[in-house]
């Protein structure tokens, strides 16, 4: 699979202060009611890298509201969940700084494609293939 | 049985290949246990008291030969801890003491090495295998097209289904290819990775529920509406562990091809509110029981969006149903011609041991000159359920003679043989007895459900195994288990309830009070199966019992139902008919009468 995602240091992200165009959303908030005018970059929050309730949230971002801007990962972000994040709709993700870049990007290798649909390919493996 | 496509095969490696990767990271020191528990969970690395504990994924129960003789390797070369593991795991168990039987005689702990265990949810676990092997034995699985995959942790877990789907007389459809479906749809999710808790779907396609679809997260009912179309009653909510709830219907007809569409709102909604503070309230029951009709006001809403504003893209094409259907057609099977039919009366429908198996271990079929034959793991001297390495390779061996080589692991841990020629059974049912497997229990006491327990879970309050053995050496008289008849004993070492104690006409629960091992008693407790009636938990028969005194407890209560059941015809009350006609009480009273008398002093 393709890496599309991309990756920040904290530093780096910490360098971009979110300005009026960024909306950082709590991972509690409904992505339904944001007010996405004017905003380029939608920061997403993973307390604990375990809980999932960000990646529905990107979902609802760029199914239901059509937000074709930044959605950037922030928080507990660990080489091992950066796929689901590109398959979720997330393009760029603030690296935990104790990750390995390399390991990050040999994420990506492991399968070519997969059974269902997600946000940047809606159609499951099954309509592709028949 | 779905054969693997090239797409099929190279995920499963794939899965394997990334897994290796993870684990070396691991052993390296880059990867933290608390990062890599949840990878090694999702391929089903769990670890218990002793060991990694590995669960293989047996997608709705459907096993061929090759991957029984695999499971067989895997109980000779992996499933064997260093000697010192083991003898340091033996003396902490035999240091939990025996459990005294009243014939003056005890049960201790039994660990062995060396074997596989069906688990209620139709997988295959291991208790030995070193970490450091794990690796190996992925790829060694992948090369049968089999996996861990979600076995474990916060995610849509391996699907079950009825064990005699595709073969039952009273199917409505065969719930098979949409189990398939579903467990591609599911395998590697990207939205549902994380959820708040695990989370079991389990699919029936007959009249009878055998695949206790009320006691899941999901439950799916093939069913016809009037116009004779197909499609899925949907049940969300079940559960059991702490609070027992039984599922909520939220549709009583969905089209068949809407099911993965339904699913991902009921998953979405659940993954955005299910509750993540507290361990005990995060499964969905407690959403759905909270929330009521609000969370299937919320699922109905979000799947209209699914529909309307994404364009449904899961739904279900006729041609992908078609295609994974074709892997279902029953295998052809020759009947010699002119062979003697099936019931004609030969030597060996003489003797009464072969008349009980057939009673009790052969089921009707759709095909009528083909049985549904139940191989029992349920045999004194090995725990419920489990197969060592020479029972697997066997089982394999009767697969390959008798059943098209393919078995089933059904819900109540035995092996199941859907493709015998009735002409067959004589014969089957001799290799099956040569190699212990005939016993004629099925649905009988001692065919109970039972945990691994305190002897290898980190999690266990209590023993399951030495209770089960306990009650099995006592319990060994088929006569005495034939006029018991038809009842189901469900034995859970705590209260997460892997050994389904909330849904056993008798239940035994272990709980821990001042670091002992004590026993709750529950009555009445429904699978939802015909005999068992609507799905419900069990009543608690009082305070709970020290071991020695639950097997003494179990016989006073059956003594009560033999005492108290009424016989219409030839036909005896079962179990659970007396107990609902004449009510807990009269147990109730036989059981607390059990307690030894000198814990009444003390």
């Amino acid at each position: 699979m393709e890496q599309t995602l991309k990756f920040l240091s904290v530093a780096e992200h910490a360098a971009q202060a979110a300005g009026a165009e960024s909306l950082v959303l709590p991972n509690d908030a409904d992505p339904l009611e944001a007010k996405l005018e004017g905003v380029s970059r939608i920061d997403l929050h993973f307390p604990k890298f375990s809980d999932g309730r960000a990646y529905s949230q990107a979902v609802m971002l760029r199914r239901r509201r059509g937000f074709t801007g930044e959605i950037r990962a922030t928080g507990d972000v660990l080489v091992d969940q950066l796929v689901q994040m590109q398959r979720t709709g997330f393009t760029s993700a603030v690296l935990r700084a104790d990750q390995d870049l390399a390991h990050a990007r040999r994420q990506f290798q492991h399968f070519p494609s997969y059974y269902q649909g997600d946000a940047a390919r809606p159609q499951p493996h099954f309509r592709k293939a028949a | 049985m779905y054969q693997y496509t090239e797409f099929d095969k190279q995920f499963v490696h794939a899965r394997a290949a990334q897994y290796r990767d993870q684990l070396e990271r691991h052993l390296r020191g880059e990867l933290g246990e608390d990062e890599f528990r949840p990878l090694r969970l999702q391929n089903g690395w769990y670890v218990q008291r002793y060991a990694p504990m590995l669960r293989i994924a047996v997608p709705y129960g459907e096993i061929n030969s090759a991957q029984l003789r695999v499971l067989a390797r895997i109980a000779r070369e992996y499933d064997q801890p260093s000697d010192e593991l083991f003898a340091q795991a033996r003396a902490k168990q035999d240091s939990l003491g025996p459990v005294p039987l009243s014939n003056g005689s005890a049960v201790h702990s039994n660990l062995t090495v060396g074997y596989g265990h069906f688990t209620t949810r139709q997988n295959v676990q291991f208790n030995w295998i070193p970490l450091v092997k794990s690796a190996d034995v992925m790829e060694l699985l992948a090369s049968v097209n089999m996996h861990g995959i979600q076995t474990s942790g916060n995610c849509i877990r391996n699907i079950t289904a009825d064990g005699r789907a595709g073969i039952a007389p009273d199917e409505i459809a065969d719930p098979r290819p949409f189990c398939e479906i579903l467990r591609q749809w599911s395998t590697l999710h990207p939205e549902f990775a994380f959820l708040p808790r695990k989370f079991k779907i389990a699919v029936s396609g007959a009249t009878e529920d055998r695949a206790a679809t009320y006691w899941h997260d999901v439950g799916l009912h093939l069913v016809k509406n009037d116009a004779g179309e197909l499609g899925f009653r949907v049940l969300v909510g079940g559960g059991m562990g702490r609070t027992p709830i039984i599922a909520t219907v939220v549709r009583e007809f969905l089209p068949w091809n809407q099911v993965l569409n339904y699913l991902e709102a009921v998953v979405r909604v659940y993954n955005r509110w299910g509750r993540r503070d507290n361990m005990y309230k995060a499964r969905i029951k407690i959403l759905v029981k909270a929330e009521g009709q609000r969370y299937i006001d919320e699922v109905e809403a979000e799947y209209r969006s699914v529909v309307e504003q994404d364009g449904a893209p899961h739904t279900i094409t006729e041609a992908e149903l078609a295609r994974v259907s074709a892997s279902f057609v029953a295998p052809q099977i020759a009947q010699a011609s002119g062979a003697a039919p099936a019931d004609e009366v030969g030597e060996l429908d003489l003797d009464p041991a072969y008349q009980r198996w057939l009673q009790t271990n052969v089921a009707a079929h759709q095909n009528p000159r083909l049985r549904a034959v139940t191989l029992s793991f349920k045999r004194l001297g090995q725990a419920p359920g489990d197969a060592n390495a020479e029972q697997l390779d066997a089982a394999a061996e009767l697969a390959d003679r008798f059943s098209a080589g393919e078995a089933r692991v059904t819900h109540d841990q035995n092996l199941l043989l859907p493709w015998v020629r009735a002409q067959d059974l004589p014969a089957l049912w001799q290799a099956a007895r040569a190699i212990g497997l005939a016993k004629a229990n099925i649905g009988l006491l001692s065919d109970m459900i039972a945990c691994p327990g305190g002897d290898f879970c980190a999690l266990a309050n209590a023993r399951s195994l030495p209770i089960a053995d306990a009650i099995t050496q006592r319990y060994q008289d088929l006569d005495e288990l034939h006029d018991i008849g038809e009842i189901d004993l469900h034995i859970s070492g705590c209260i997460n309830s892997c050994g389904h104690h909330h849904s056993g006409h008798i239940g035994i629960l272990g709980v821990d009070k001042d670091g002992k091992e004590w026993y709750q008693v529950t009555l009445g407790g429904s699978d939802g199966s015909l005999l068992s009636g609507d799905a419900g938990a069990g009543k608690v028969v009082g305070p709970s019992f020290s071991a020695a005194e639950v097997p003494e407890v179990i016989e006073a209560v059956l003594d009560t139902y033999r005492r108290e059941r009424k016989t219409i015809g030839d036909k005896a009350e079962t179990f659970i008919q007396t107990l609902r006609r004449v009510g807990l009480e009269p147990f109730k009273t036989a059981a607390n009468a059990a307690r030894f008398a000198d814990r009444e002093v003390a």
